[in-house]
């Protein structure tokens, strides 16, 4: 992860309008450089959305909304913290926040992995649909609400309502959980998810020990109406 | 032997308890539940049948039927957009989801809609190579569920529209109970087989207007400024609802109303939450006006349309277009006299089947179930949809023309009069035969 200098392509969006860096990097899936360094981002919105390449690309600063939204095999590093919808419904691919992610970091996002290195605000991973997500730090309210497939995994500490109405993504959390939402559970690790864990924790570069984690995920009891369940809606 | 109640003269039938509130009691009673079907508000609710149009005379000459053209063409997304929408005809088909309806019906949406040269669009739960591969023009849907949301998708839309509402529930989101659940709809959805599946009623990465904002530039980033964006919204407070679209940069509107069609939803939704399309685009257009955006920024509605009448209507009322879902689905089959024995089977029957949620449909249409899908053909269903919308432009054009318009949305509120103190007051045009337009005090406008 990461280039050099020599190497990549350098867009200084004090210089650049995003509409044309989005342009060059979506020009860049038919050829053209695959290295690319965004400077001076100001936490412009949508910077590097909609990419469909296996494009390398740092951003050095802060960013805003929506960044490297519905990513395709892209692999980008932000140095810095990033907005509301972070890397919203990514595709494959990775994206590494060095600082914090505002609200609904990697919502909806369907493949890739997405790293917070500092804390993830209030619903982190909501309606995820098979994106892994490792944040360092803690976790808002209402993560991984309606959460679909993947996994969250949490090294900090998780807000209230965690993994409210959850489907079947599984959560691993390693310091307190305020409160868990409709339907989430602890639950007993196996093999699968110890295998899950620790290779997630490697793949994001997190030194844990996988044993500290606590699992949640469904207890599948709101999958089919039932009237004597209509106090937990 | 039979449980239906005689009725004879001196058995005084309630108002309020009517026999079909005594049945709902009673179901509700036994079963703890609300009800959920499909369709849309069946109460009366002040509608285009309450407008009449003034054809021209003497102050006004008319067109003739045969030889004067009278356009019907439209162009939806001209404020940004690189390719805007060129339809043939005002008249679209609305977003509806696979896994509502089958595959066989999606196809045949997007056959009919092609023929006539107008759009057709996905629904919740993603797009399906059937109707890409049909409809000419396509628009895509960025609901809250996300549910088999992808960039590449986008690129290969004609349109995007975000929903934010929808006409039978403002307000409510979207469900699709597990027994039309089947493998390829639970693929695409990234959710399990045969559970029920919940669509948020908000969307997960903004909230308000400010963020919507934001969200559309986001959308027009992925897509390269290419196709335009639609906002669909439910009619409820349509003013600053289309006027907050508009400011987070719409390329057109989308108002349904409460007769808009629905899936599947509380029938004391579809019922009792928002206002009728009659009442909403009057409103809409306002905001329009005020933002010096009417015709620059495009109002599509929909809610009960039916005929050409009800077009020629909702376009004097100043949309540029109407959008039909309902209406469409019937014209592919639903409802059919020829299943009359199977709906009745399923206690309803032909002209009443509503339980589109239940994936019994005989017909074929709002189902998942390979059996019925197969009994529907999407190529005559396409023929039938195109008779249809062929047939409702004609109309259109009948009643334009008779008023004296060379293009449809030449048509005016000066060409309508309204039937009630209601509908005068709701659309703003006089009571027939008065200049009294209820609620403007004594002014005309």
């Amino acid at each position: 992860m990461g280039t050099t200098e020599q190497t990549a392509e350098v867009v200084d969006l004090s210089e650049t309008s995003i509409r044309e860096l989005n342009q060059r990097l979506h020009d860049a899936a038919d050829g053209g450089p695959q290295a690319w360094r965004i400077t001076h981002p100001g936490g412009l919105h949508a910077i590097a959305a909609g990419i469909n390449a296996p494009l390398e690309i740092d951003i050095d600063g802060h960013v805003g909304y929506y960044c490297v939204g519905m990513n395709k095999e892209a692999n980008v590093r932000i140095h810095g913290s990033a907005g509301v919808g972070l890397a919203e419904n990514i595709m494959s691919g990775t994206v590494i926040v060095d600082g914090d992610a505002s609200q609904s970091a990697a919502a909806t996002g369907r493949g890739g992995l997405v790293v917070v290195r500092g804390n993830a605000a209030a619903r982190c991973g909501i309606s995820m649909k098979g994106v892994n997500i490792v944040v360092e730090g803690n976790v808002g309210h209402l993560s991984a609400f309606m959460a679909q497939k993947g996994a969250l995994v949490v090294c900090g500490d998780a807000g209230e309502a965690l993994g409210d109405s959850i489907y079947e993504t599984h959560i691993y959390v390693r310091g307190s959980v305020a409160e868990l939402g409709a339907d989430c559970i602890e639950k007993d690790f196996k093999e699968f998810h110890t295998a899950e864990l620790t290779g997630l924790l490697a793949e994001a570069g997190v030194d844990a020990d996988p044993a500290d984690f606590k699992r949640y995920g469904s207890a599948r009891e709101l999958y089919n109406f039932n009237i004597d369940n209509a106090d937990a809606y | 032997m039979t449980n239906e109640p005689t009725h004879s003269v001196g058995m005084r039938e309630s108002a309020l308890f009517d026999r079909n509130v005594i049945h709902e009691i009673q179901r509700k009673a036994r079963e703890g539940i609300y009800d959920i079907r499909g369709f849309g508000a069946k109460r009366k609710v002040p509608h285009f049948d309450d407008l009449l149009l003034l054809g021209a005379s003497v102050s006004r000459y008319p067109l003739e039927g045969y030889r004067e053209r009278c356009n019907t063409a439209v162009t939806l997304g001209t404020r940004y957009a690189k390719n805007p929408i060129e339809l043939d005809i005002p008249i679209t088909i609305a977003g509806m989801s696979f896994g509502a309806l089958s595959a066989q019906a999606k196809e045949a949406l997007g056959r009919g809609a092609t023929v006539v040269g107008t759009s057709t669009t996905t629904g919740d739960g993603g797009m399906t190579e059937e109707e890409r591969g049909h409809s000419e023009k396509l628009v895509y849907q960025l609901l809250p569920s996300r549910y088999g949301m992808n960039p590449d998708d986008l690129r290969r839309a004609d349109a995007i529209e975000v929903v934010i509402g929808q006409g039978a529930k403002p307000g409510g989101g979207g469900m699709l109970l597990g027994q039309k659940i089947s493998d390829r709809v639970a693929e695409m959805r990234d959710l399990p087989k045969g559970i029920d599946q919940r669509s948020s009623c908000r969307h997960p990465d903004w909230t308000g207007p400010d963020d919507l904002e934001i969200k559309i530039g986001e959308l027009r980033e992925i897509t390269d400024w290419r196709v335009p964006i639609y906002v669909k919204i439910a009619a409820s407070r349509p003013y600053f609802d289309v006027a907050l679209a508009v400011k987070s940069g719409a390329d057109v509107v989308v108002l349904d109303g409460m007769e808009g069609g629905t899936a599947a939803t509380q029938d004391v939704f579809i019922e009792h939450v928002g206002i009728p399309i009659l009442s909403a685009i009057p409103e809409a257009v306002d905001a329009l006006k005020d933002l010096g955006m009417h015709r620059e920024v495009q109002l599509v509605v929909s809610g009960g349309i039916r005929t050409g009448a009800d077009v020629a209507k909702a376009l004097a009322l100043g949309a540029d277009a109407v959008s039909i879902g309902v209406a469409a689905m019937i014209a592919l089959g639903d409802n059919a006299p020829e299943y009359q024995e199977e709906y009745e089977k399923l206690g309803s029957g032909a002209g009443f089947y509503d339980d589109w949620h239940e994936g019994r449909d005989p017909a074929g249409i709002s189902t998942q179930d390979e059996e019925l899908g197969k009994r529907f053909n999407a190529e005559l269903g396409g023929r039938r949809l195109a008779n249809y919308l062929r047939a409702m432009v004609l109309e259109t054009q009948t009643l334009a023309r008779a008023c004296g318009k060379s293009d449809v949305r030449n048509l005016e509120p000066e060409d309508l009069v309204a039937l009630t103190i209601e509908a005068a007051a709701m659309a703003r045009v006089p009571l027939a035969g008065t200049k009294w337009i209820p609620g403007l005090d004594g002014k005309t406008e």
